[in-house]
């Protein structure tokens, strides 16, 4: 069917493709609240949750309701409209991310073949990079709308440490680009696929991007912009209801794409087994794909724990060690990184 | 209409409507918000025109990083109505009388331009793209590119002197 020029059941394709997706982020994210918990648990030799439903599986939906049915205050000094606006940001610059990574190989439907990634761009890494820098803006705007000195102070320490590691992290980044050759992170994967995972190629890069990672999303140990026991809740502080809940599973979704985005670009994507041809088995297309897809999320599963893991087990950063750890350190690492990676292809011509 | 028309007046009224809101806006972080969707819009014209690589920089360096320090100046010094220094209302008229002509000698001059009337505005071209602009960049414009970079590099130094003064 073509309208306007455009192929209307490719718009269909995609729009159902990017509602599994963004279902799929949604109930992940659900249940990362339930498994931090049960991981928190574990390491502090915990039971959990384990009231609602078996085993407690029901617990994040309990929390769901509950978020639903408390009081939604808005602050009287608060500039209402930028109050609403700010979670609302968070929730959308965490989803909007999705849209480049490839979640598989390509699956052949009703005589179709749909590529199982929303939009293979030939720009898309620096189309994270672009979402990621807008990230700030959610928790800003929510921060100064609170009219709250509390939750300005957390907003701007949000804000400063997303700018400092973003840099780092986009300096680790150019190595890996120098390598790959290509922003579109379907043709990173691919070359994955073939040769060797990135993580093998560029070890330190992957370091200092799993770092900033982790204080791009406001992680312990860099979560000083809601330290509680100096900021109340940081730039949340005034907020209640859903409108703190899309605050905190905004928080989870950054965390499962982080996730997806170091799985993808470092540890193969959707590549099942490292160093070996999988199309030796003769799966047909379909199978390979949603084999690949499961893959692709064991590993995210993997990185997620990794998250909890590390929240579980170092304390936070005081402000400044934070701030030097970013500049100081991470800053000259990644430039040396940049210069060896650079040197070494310019050597071997590779 | 073809999609990309649609698209095209769609952008463009966005653009001009915001752009207009954030001269009316009496707060200055409306101010900056609108400013934020105009770099949108604009960076919407780029794709329109095959130039993903400048859109999506459009989007990193002006909506992710100067708008956020601008934000934060704003923030900070908590910029609104009454704190605002009332200028003189002559002083608006001249600079209403000042912009305008601007406006007045640019459109005259580029009413008649030769690149303006017999540019090929090709949607879908290949001149967007990164690693056209990268050649370019480095084998054409590489004495430019480096100059600018230094010039940047230098500002930064200057940014860490100015910083640095207090200590």
């Amino acid at each position: 069917m073509i309208l306007l020029a455009v192929d209307w059941a490719m718009v269909l394709e995609k729009t159902i493709f990017i509602a599994v997706i963004i279902t799929i982020s949604l109930v992940v994210a659900l249940y990362m609240t339930f498994g931090e918990r049960k991981v928190a648990a574990w390491i502090q030799d915990r039971i959990g949750p384990n009231r609602a439903g078996p085993l407690g599986l029901l617990q994040p939906l309990a929390d769901g309701l509950k978020m639903f049915f408390k009081e939604e205050i808005i602050p009287t000094s608060s500039n209402k409209a930028l109050f609403i606006l700010g979670p609302s940001l968070a929730m959308v610059t965490a989803m909007l991310t999705s849209a480049v990574i490839p979640w598989g190989d390509k699956l052949e439907l009703f005589g179709r073949t749909i590529s199982l990634q929303i939009a293979d761009v030939n720009i898309g890494i620096l189309y994270v990079f672009g979402i990621l820098s807008l990230g700030v803006y959610g928790i800003m705007i929510g921060a100064w709308a609170s009219n709250n000195k509390f939750s300005l102070m957390g907003g701007l320490r949000a804000a400063s440490q997303i700018i400092s590691y973003e840099l780092a992290m986009g300096l680790s980044l150019i190595a890996l680009l120098m390598i790959t050759g290509s922003l579109s992170l379907g043709d990173m994967v691919r070359q994955q696929q073939e040769g060797l995972w990135n993580v093998i190629v560029q070890p330190l890069g992957f370091l200092i991007f799993l770092v900033c990672a982790f204080a791009e999303c406001n992680r312990t140990p860099f979560d000083l912009a809601e330290a509680e026991n100096e900021l109340i809740g940081g730039y949340h502080s005034e907020y209640s209801s859903l409108k703190l809940g899309f605050y905190l599973f905004a928080e989870y979704i950054n965390m499962f794409i982080s996730s997806a985005i170091m799985a993808t670009l470092y540890f193969g994507g959707y590549d099942i087994i490292p160093f070996y041809d999988e199309s030796a088995w003769g799966f047909s297309t379909n199978v390979m794909a949603l084999l690949g897809a499961a893959a692709l999320f064991a590993k995210i599963l993997f990185f997620i724990f990794l998250f909890m893991w590390v929240r579980w087990t170092i304390p936070r950063f005081r402000y400044d060690q934070l701030m030097d750890l970013g500049w100081k350190k991470l800053i000259p690492l990644a430039l040396l990184n940049m210069l060896i990676t650079a040197a070494v292809i310019l050597w071997w011509k590779l | 209409m073809s999609i990309i028309e649609i698209l095209f007046w769609f952008l463009s009224a966005l653009a001009v409507g915001a752009a207009l809101m954030m001269v009316f806006s009496k707060n200055p972080v409306y101010s900056v918000l609108w400013l934020i969707v105009v770099f949108f819009a604009i960076s919407g014209h780029y794709i329109l025109l095959n130039a993903q690589f400048l859109a999506v920089v459009n989007i990193i360096v002006y909506a992710g990083a100067i708008m956020v320090l601008f934000l934060f100046v704003i923030m900070l010094i908590n910029l609104n109505a009454d704190t605002e220094p009332q200028k003189n209302k002559w002083l608006k008229i001249a600079g209403v009388i000042a912009g305008g002509s601007l406006l007045l000698v640019f459109i005259a001059a580029l009413r008649q331009s030769d690149d303006v009337i017999k540019a090929q505005v090709s949607m879908g071209g290949e001149a967007g793209l990164i690693k056209t602009l990268g050649k370019t960049l480095f084998t054409d414009y590489v004495l430019p590119f480096e100059i600018s970079s230094v010039l940047f590099l230098s500002a930064m130094v200057g940014a860490v002197v100015i910083g640095k003064k207090g200590d």
